[in-house]
This record gives structure tokens, sequence and C-alpha cells, in this order.
């Protein structure tokens, strides 16, 4: 096995996008490769002003509930989605868009943050990755 | 030899894991990095990934909730 983490991010509720991008982080720091599939919900959060608008996957109340949890995460100390991204990328994270789900929903790339894509791709591409990743997730 | 501070102190996770690995990237080898931080977790999972690096940490010191992990790069 590869000393490789591949993670799919098929939800693209805030705080299912924390736990890739956190895992993926832990990844890459502690010396693996990482890189994270981003599929259906998830290709909603690589869009242009997208990343942190995702909903709480339970109890978000209209809203609230993910207003509340933010206020929370702040007062711990919970750095941004942003900065985890940008962290996971300067650590050489590998960010993965599934080019169906951009057919289905009719996202084009100039609405997606192109800079921060290293790939549009499908299922071989996850595969091919997956394949020698001792660490596997879908979130 | 240079000697790289990280003050991670109020992070929580990953922060200070993450910012570990960043100066540690950009260290030169040789180069003592050193890493200042008050998350519980990250005191013990910093030695961790040290380890799975096969760098060398020269030492751990706590002051109360405080802790200082001197890596040499």
């Amino acid at each position: 096995m590869a000393n490789k983490a591949t993670i799919v991010a098929h939800s693209g509720d805030m705080d299912k996008i924390y736990s890739a991008l956190i895992i993926g982080n832990g990844a890459l720091a502690m010396g693996m490769e990482a890189s994270i599939f981003f599929t259906f919900w998830g290709v909603q959060r690589l869009k242009k002003d997208g990343l942190e608008k995702g909903p709480l996957s339970k109890m978000n109340m209209l809203g609230l509930g993910k207003l509340m949890v933010k206020l929370k995460m702040k007062k711990v100390g919970v750095v941004s989605l942003e900065k985890l991204l940008q962290d996971f990328k300067e650590l050489g994270g590998k960010i993965l868009a599934c080019d169906m789900t951009m057919e289905i929903m009719g996202i084009k790339k100039e609405e997606l943050r192109d800079d921060l894509i290293s790939d549009y791709c499908a299922v071989g591409t996850y595969v091919n990755e997956a394949r020698d990743s001792s660490i596997t997730l879908f979130i | 030899m240079a000697e790289i501070k990280v003050d991670c102190t109020n992070e929580t996770c990953p922060v200070p894991l993450v910012e570990t690995r960043k100066a540690l990237r950009k260290a030169k080898e040789g180069d003592i990095v050193i890493v200042i931080g008050t998350h519980p977790a990250s005191k013990k999972e910093i030695p961790m990934a040290i380890k799975a690096l096969g760098l060398e940490m020269l030492d751990i010191k706590e002051d109360g909730d405080v802790w200082t992990i001197r890596i040499r790069r």
C-alpha cells in the first residue's frame, strides 16, 4: 500500500467538508499524499464563494443551527474552510472535480475555482488514486 | 543552521500539525523547528508525525498548558 489518502467529498454539508479537509490536511502533515475527489453536492463547494455556503448536515434549522455551530467553532478556535483548503494545496494535496456532476448540474468550469483544481475527471481517476491508497474515505 | 519558530498557541486541530509540516517543508536540512502550542492532542500527534516523516525530535517541554517541541529537519 502506498502512503496515500484518497477522500471522496460527496456531501456539500459544511461539517462534512470540514471532515474531508481536516483529514486530508492531517494525512499530508503526517507525510502522506492526499487527494479529495469532489462529486455531487461536494462540487458546489468548489464554486467561487461556495466553500463556506454548505448547510449543517444535521439540525441546520434553516441556517440557525449552522450559525450556532459556527459561533461555537470560532470560540474554540477552529480555522475557516478557506484556510484548510489553502493549507491543503500548499502541502501538495490534489483537488479533483467530477466532470459528470458538472454536466448534470450544469456547472461550468468558469464557475469553479479553477486555480485550485488539479484535474476535472471521472471515476477512473478516482479508482486509480484509490487503488494504491491505504486510506480511502467516502464523506 | 537556523531556528524556525512556529507559534500555535490557542490553535486547535489540525492547525498545529499542519503548521509544523509547513515549517518542516520550508526548513533546510539541519534547521531546528520549534513548535509552541496548547492543544493537548497535538502534543501527542506532532511526535507521531515526526516519526512518520523520519525526522528527529530533540525534546518536548511543558510549562503548565503550554508545550514546546523541538525538531531537527
